[in-house]
């Protein structure tokens, strides 16, 4: 696959992701926040880091950038776009899910390997793993308290569309341990978890392959 | 003496004892710059005097000390203090470039932008270099967290540290945090920063020839952190905290950018530039005028071309504002229209605001008016002091005193002197700090906080680098020379134990004012001791940074050399951990013997937790470390260590904890404990460290250490759930209890 990493300016997973993609053999380029089109490509990949520094608020001005609207039409395709940490939040902001990310309930940044729950396995993101399997996917981030509305968060849950929840200790105050949900289509997906750090065994663990070898498997 | 002509439109300053105070010149030195000009400085050329002569930028106290360090060897390629970081060939084409620098006293007086801002410092001269940031390193020092305000401190300087490094995308892989008396009020915040380049792509921080365009990049100026430099040159006191203004305030985001540029700048098109610099302590006028030293030219600085976020402010103003986040790129006059055009890709302004001449002179200019025309040559000629050095009385009295003298520990208190100390803050675990970092971030931190140093893979690399920083304070101000070569053996056994051969040190030196007798003796017994320390490793100094006059009302910081630690291991994907791993791996204590008498445990943890003393002698012995080192280093090439782990704070005891506890599994030494309980378990005897390996291949660790004439015991096993080891006996899920939990429960209080 040929898959877009998004780079705003204060991105700064965009390398990681980039690796991770091609040590499995996919190309991955950087795409600067200013390019109008996104059409050559078979996936984005929106990548952690503080896009514009947070000011304001966790991607609110990130969403305003050009690339946005070729996202937005990119996310209409039905082609496979993931959002992790400062991805999820930018996501968020831009409307393509729902909610919101709020402030660690500890009022700290909190970077630690994390154990996930994957809540359903026959999706374009999960397929790669069992339902109910933990997968260790570390997190990094002063910003992943997932917040909505209660009926919206129902709303989520009735559709299936929460895929990844914290197992054991919540590290931020996730409403129902929230870490990771797609949109109805089942073709966005945002997470606060880094799956490109756990994509390489000499770091301690390759749990995040299984999110890309996922969508190669669907969309590839 | 030589006359220089006045500025055409600046008449002299006027000079009185306020003036000279604010800018820490003292009156001898005054004269000193009138005799080097043959008249009297401009107020504008005063300032920038004062600044480039001030402690922090001119080193006055410690440069005529740094000849003793050794500085060179194959690999080092940068001489000590020439460029803003030293550089290290480390093989297959590949440079690191690294640093540590304090900024104690902002952290002193506003803990988050403080730490912040020195993160934001040391992170840029590395990139002033051409070089990516690829490791952020933090050495703290507080006073007791029990104490509100240094809880503060504490909390604060951590924040800033991560609100600072978090968002640039540089993972913070290690450091210390060290909690001590003396650091009341005067904590220390050392940061270091290393870098890598491919070889032959680093630029260096000057103006190059007349004709140069000189051009400031990144935020505008504004009047923040005007005599930061001085502020750092001088004691706190209580009137401190009406410095405030000389406390920058950063822009992690506005970094990220200038960084990215930077360094891209440099990979893509070197051949636009002449030199490239930071703008540090000093502002525009250290970094412009040593950029001229450099070239050995002048400069012609227009202060209104100079973009602004502040209106009404003067020359003086502007020459000496340390605003974050700005840099000066010396760039050749075909291109200014490129670099400006390269830097308007991340939305920054590049403005020229100067040229290299070829007078010698930097004329500093306000629109038509010259304020300021004062050779390069004098503002960069600051008095050497070698003031009298004599040891403290009370600290001579104290290392005479023999920790013989106290009764020996009673069998079954054992136990819970375990307890105690791994709930030192010393000693006990700092993942509640480092899990504010983020140490992951860039997918080359091979081995994260918590082991005795952190390691890096360079992609495409079989090498990987491992670093770490330490400075036992406690030693030194003990016996300052054996204390500081212990600073250096402890951080080549850290990076040793991870399977790292050592290769190149770069120091912070923290001291109180050197213009008192036993702060002198202090700074260049210690800059000795850490010479002779770094010549037995094979260690050079390559870069390094001198805070001195750290005093609060209360007193003197306790000495605090820093050494910053790189080594490199052969084969990154063997780097060894400190965890225990296998049960029946058996447990091997190399260098010294189990029983240990009680002079080892002078200026333990052991006497400062369990006595309050900080007391006994210090010994260094640097031929037995680099043997150790030696040995480790062999033995982790040659595939043979599940685990190893320096003996340090705490002693034996402590090390074999640690280690079981970082394993989640538990340990028993059947060898028998001779010797004083007290020293045998606790004593901090150097050059040792407990390894584990798996049975069958012990005779040939036993083997690599007859080779370097070092001695090697089996003393345990890995295995159960419990830590024994002579008479102590607990649960390792007591131990692990106390150990995680004493740091958190210290600072959530």
């Amino acid at each position: 696959m040929r898959f877009a990493v998004l780079v705003f300016p204060g991105t700064w997973s965009d390398w990681d992701c980039v690796h991770a993609l091609e040590d499995l053999g996919q190309t991955a380029e950087r795409v600067w926040h200013l390019e109008s089109s996104l059409d050559d490509y078979d996936g984005v990949i929106l990548p952690g880091g503080f896009s514009y520094g947070d000011h304001l608020r966790c991607g609110a001005i990130a969403r305003f950038s050009p690339v946005m609207s070729a996202l937005e039409r990119f996310a209409a395709t039905g082609k496979p776009i993931f959002g992790s940490c400062n991805g999820f939040q930018i996501l968020c902001e831009a409307g393509l899910l729902p909610g919101v990310l709020l402030r660690n309930a500890s009022l700290q940044f909190r970077c630690q390997p994390q154990a996930l729950t994957v809540e359903r396995a026959d999706t374009g993101f999960t397929n790669a793993c069992d339902p109910g399997q933990i997968v260790q996917l570390p997190i990094s981030h002063g910003e992943g308290q997932y917040f909505a509305e209660q009926s919206v968060l129902d709303e989520l849950e009735d559709a299936d569309r929460v895929l990844f929840r914290y197992a054991g200790e919540n590290p931020n105050g996730s409403l129902r341990d929230i870490a990771g949900i797609v949109n109805p289509m089942g073709n966005v997906l945002g997470m606060m978890p880094h799956p490109e750090r756990a994509s390489d065994a000499l770091l301690g663990g390759t749990d995040g392959n299984y999110v890309w070898q996922s969508m190669i498997e669907r969309w590839g | 003496m030589p006359s220089f002509a006045p500025p055409a439109d600046a008449t002299p300053a006027e000079v009185t004892e306020d003036v000279l105070a604010q800018i820490a010149l003292s009156r001898d030195e005054y004269e000193r710059a009138c005799d080097m000009l043959g008249r009297a400085p401009t107020d504008v050329e005063l300032g920038m005097i004062g600044a480039l002569w001030s402690e922090h930028c001119g080193y006055k106290h410690s440069r005529p000390l740094f000849h003793h360090f050794p500085t060179e060897d194959e690999r080092i390629l940068t001489n000590l203090g020439e460029e803003n970081a030293g550089a290290i060939d480390i093989g297959d084409g590949w440079v690191a470039v690294m640093k540590i620098e304090s900024h104690n006293h902002p952290s002193a007086i506003e803990p988050y932008e403080g730490a912040a801002t020195g993160v934001g410092g040391i992170v840029r001269d590395i990139f002033a270099m051409g070089a990516q940031p690829i490791a952020l390193l933090d050495s703290l020092r507080f006073g007791p967290l029990e104490d509100r305000r240094n809880r503060r401190l504490c909390v604060g300087v951590v924040a800033g540290i991560g609100g600072y490094g978090n968002c640039l995308g540089i993972p913070t892989i290690g450091g210390e945090l060290v909690v001590g008396e003396s650091y009341s009020g005067n904590p220390l915040v050392n940061a270091m920063c290393l870098g890598i380049a491919p070889r032959g792509s680093l630029i260096s921080a000057t103006a190059g020839p007349p004709g140069t365009q000189l051009m400031i990049v990144g935020a505008d100026t504004g009047r923040d952190g005007l005599h930061g430099a001085t502020f750092a040159s001088v004691e706190l006191d209580e009137s401190s905290a009406e410095r405030r203004p000389a406390v920058q305030v950063g822009n992690p985001f506005l970094e990220k950018s200038l960084m990215d540029a930077c360094v891209g700048l440099v990979r893509e098109h070197r051949d636009w530039l002449e030199g490239l610099q930071d703008c540090g302590a000093a502002g525009i006028t250290s970094s412009t005028v040593e950029m001229a030293e450099r070239a050995n030219s002048g400069i012609r600085i227009q202060t209104q071309s100079v973009p602004r976020r502040e209106s009404g402010m003067t020359p003086y103003e502007v020459m000496l504002s340390e605003s974050q986040e700005r840099m000066i790129a010396a760039v050749k006059p075909d291109h200014v229209a490129d670099v400006q055009a390269w830097f308007e890709h991340w939305d920054l302004h590049a403005e020229v605001i100067g040229e290299v001449t070829n007078d010698g002179i930097a004329r500093v200019f306000d629109g038509e008016a010259e304020v300021a025309a004062a050779p390069v040559s004098v503002m960069t000629s600051p008095p050497a002091y070698t003031p009298r050095a004599e040891r403290d009385s009370g600290a001579r009295v104290r290392a005479d005193w023999d920790p013989g003298s106290l009764a020996d520990l009673v069998p079954s208190d054992a136990n819970d002197v375990l307890l105690k100390l791994l709930a030192s803050p010393n000693i006990a675990s700092k993942r509640c700090v480092y899990r504010q970092y983020d140490h992951m971030v860039g997918t080359n931190t091979v081995v994260t906080p918590g082991s005795d140093a952190a390691v890096l893979r360079i992609r495409g690399l079989r090498q990987g680098l491992a670093l770490c920083t330490d400075g036992p304070g406690r030693a030194v101000e003990l016996d300052p020379y054996a204390g500081a070569a212990r600073a250096v053996a402890e951080a080549a056994r850290n990076v040793a134990c991870t399977g790292a051969r050592p290769v190149a040190v770069t120091d912070c030196l923290n001291f109180a004012n050197p213009e008192r007798a036993p702060i002198y003796y202090q700074l260049s017994e210690s800059i000795r001791g850490m010479a002779d320390a770094c010549r037995a490793f094979g260690t050079p100094v390559v870069s390094g940074n001198a805070s001195l006059y750290n005093e609060s009302e209360d007193g003197p910081v306790t000495p605090t050399p820093v050494v910053g630690m790189l080594g490199i291991i052969s084969d990154v994907t063997q780097a060894v951990r400190l965890a225990f791993r296998d049960e029946g791996d058996e447990v091997w204590l190399l260098g010294g013997g189990l029983a240990q008498d009680a002079s080892t445990l002078g200026g333990s943890e052991f006497l400062s937790v369990l006595h309050g003393r900080s007391a006994g002698p210090v010994a260094i012995d640097l031929e037995a470390e680099a043997a150790l080192i030696d040995v480790l280093v062999d033995a982790a090439e040659a595939g043979l260590l599940k685990s190893a782990h320096d003996c340090s704070d705490g002693g034996l005891a402590v090390a074999l904890a640690e280690s079981a506890i970082a394993g989640d599994v538990g340990f028993a030494v059947e060898a028998e404990l001779a010797g004083r309980l007290d020293a045998s378990l606790f004593g901090e005897a150097g050059a040792r460290a407990v390894v584990s390996v798996a049975a069958d291949l012990s005779p040939e660790l036993r083997r690599i250490a007859d080779a370097r004439g070092l001695a090697a015991t089996k003393i345990g096993v890995v295995g159960g759930d419990r830590l024994r080891i002579g008479a102590i006996d607990l649960t390792l899920s007591a131990a692990s209890l106390v150990w995680n939990s004493a740091l958190p429960d210290l600072l959530d209080r």
